[in-house]
């Protein structure tokens, strides 16, 4: 359902400044989310001001900065540091980025740190990502046979091997399912960009054996047609795939089978 | 229909923190034009209604809908059927599976708000 306002438990109030650090001449503030589930309280934006001269260069470096020198209560998910875990996604400055191969330099004035957008918020800037996980598992992300196994492995030609790139290298941070207005408004049961592309990802290999059950299981007014080709998941992907160009190809393919 | 159930959970923030560009405004304007072409739509209805009915009832809906607030809702519904009809056929490309490069998004956006403000101005030249 479409509701642009927030929840009364979800509406943000202004926080704590922390100090500034001593003797630091090179500052950036920071404008981080905040929410404690044990304090019983509404989120808040907290401020924080970090010294860049002795900070790594990505969003990542800062917020280990702030957590090991500040105010080590703020809570995110990281792992990998290099954009392949896809662990840190969080939306920073209006858009939904992983913070470690985002750049300070590429955001101008304050940084303004958030959750991913439209989710349930656990802790700071981890939302719940659960149902997310459930979409991804309900499009059976793996390879369906009914042939009898090879005695090796599932051959492959280069060319049917090259439509997987650009699909593959998904890392499932859903960035781009949560910019995307209708995955807001309808996420419980339109699929969103993510599990979509995946689903793609599924449909054309070569060596899949279900196409027809998976394009079946799509099938839905909702499912997947609630892609309205906004374009966001594409604009925002930290790894320059294009979600929205993946659920055209199922629409086509769709419509293509029954002639 | 049922939300995702988020316990106790807040909702973080979305429309507020989310930074809009050519791509989703142009989306979102498709759709309100769309709505809106409706009011336009019984407008001009109510107008032939009233020719129909009888010169008193037409003069009434011609004072309306040539008034200054009637001419700025008619030429606004002219705009919205030009810019509907542009992303329309924006639409009916992407169907083809063309034209989903980020890039070519916003310069499409572009093209299609440039084009849709051309129209309405040869549109309004020819009509006045």
């Amino acid at each position: 359902m479409v509701e642009l306002t927030l929840p009364k438990n979800s509406r943000v109030v202004v926080g704590k400044t922390w100090p500034k650090p001593e003797g630091a001449t090179n500052l950036r503030t920071f404008k981080i989310y905040r929410y404690d589930p044990d304090s019983g309280s509404n989120p808040r934006v907290d401020t924080y001001f970090v010294d860049l001269d002795t900070c790594g260069p990505m969003i990542l470096d800062a917020l280990i900065k702030i957590k090991n020198e500040i105010d080590p209560t703020l809570t995110f998910r990281r792992s990998c540091r290099e954009g392949i875990c896809g662990s840190c996604a969080m939306n920073i400055d209006g858009i939904n980025t992983l913070a470690c191969i985002y750049g300070l330099d590429d955001v101008d004035g304050d940084v303004k740190i958030y959750p991913l957008p439209h989710m349930p918020v656990v802790k700071d800037l981890i939302p719940d990502l659960t149902h997310f996980y459930a979409q991804h598992a309900s499009i059976m992300p793996w390879l369906e046979t009914k042939t009898n196994r090879p005695a090796k492995e599932w051959r492959q030609s280069i060319e049917d091997r090259k439509k997987l790139d650009g699909l593959y290298e998904c890392v499932m941070c859903a960035s781009c399912s949560t910019s995307c207005p209708s995955y807001w408004w309808n996420g419980d049961r339109y699929l969103g960009p993510a599990a979509l592309l995946h689903a793609y990802r599924w449909i054309i290999d070569s060596r899949d054996e279900a196409t027809g059950e998976r394009l079946d299981e799509l099938e839905d007014p909702f499912k997947l047609y609630r892609c309205h080709t906004i374009m966001n998941c594409a604009r925002t992907c930290p790894k320059g795939l294009n979600p929205a160009k993946a659920i055209a190809e199922i629409k086509k393919m769709m419509v293509e089978r029954k002639m | 229909m049922a939300d995702v159930n988020r316990g106790n959970r807040p909702l973080s923030p979305h429309m507020t923190v989310w930074k809009f560009r050519a791509n989703d405004i142009t989306s979102i304007l498709h759709r309100i034009t769309g709505s809106a072409l409706t009011l336009g739509a019984v407008l001009i209805v109510w107008w032939f209604l009233a020719a129909a009915i009888g010169p008193d009832y037409f003069a009434v809906a011609d004072f309306v809908i040539t008034s200054w607030i009637g001419t700025l809702v008619m030429i606004g519904s002219l705009w919205a059927l030009w810019y509907h009809t542009c992303t329309g056929i924006r639409h009916l490309i992407w169907d083809t599976g063309r034209g989903y490069d980020p890039e070519l998004v916003a310069r499409s956006a572009w093209i299609v708000v440039g084009t849709s403000l051309g129209l309405t101005l040869i549109t309004l030249i020819i009509a006045i």
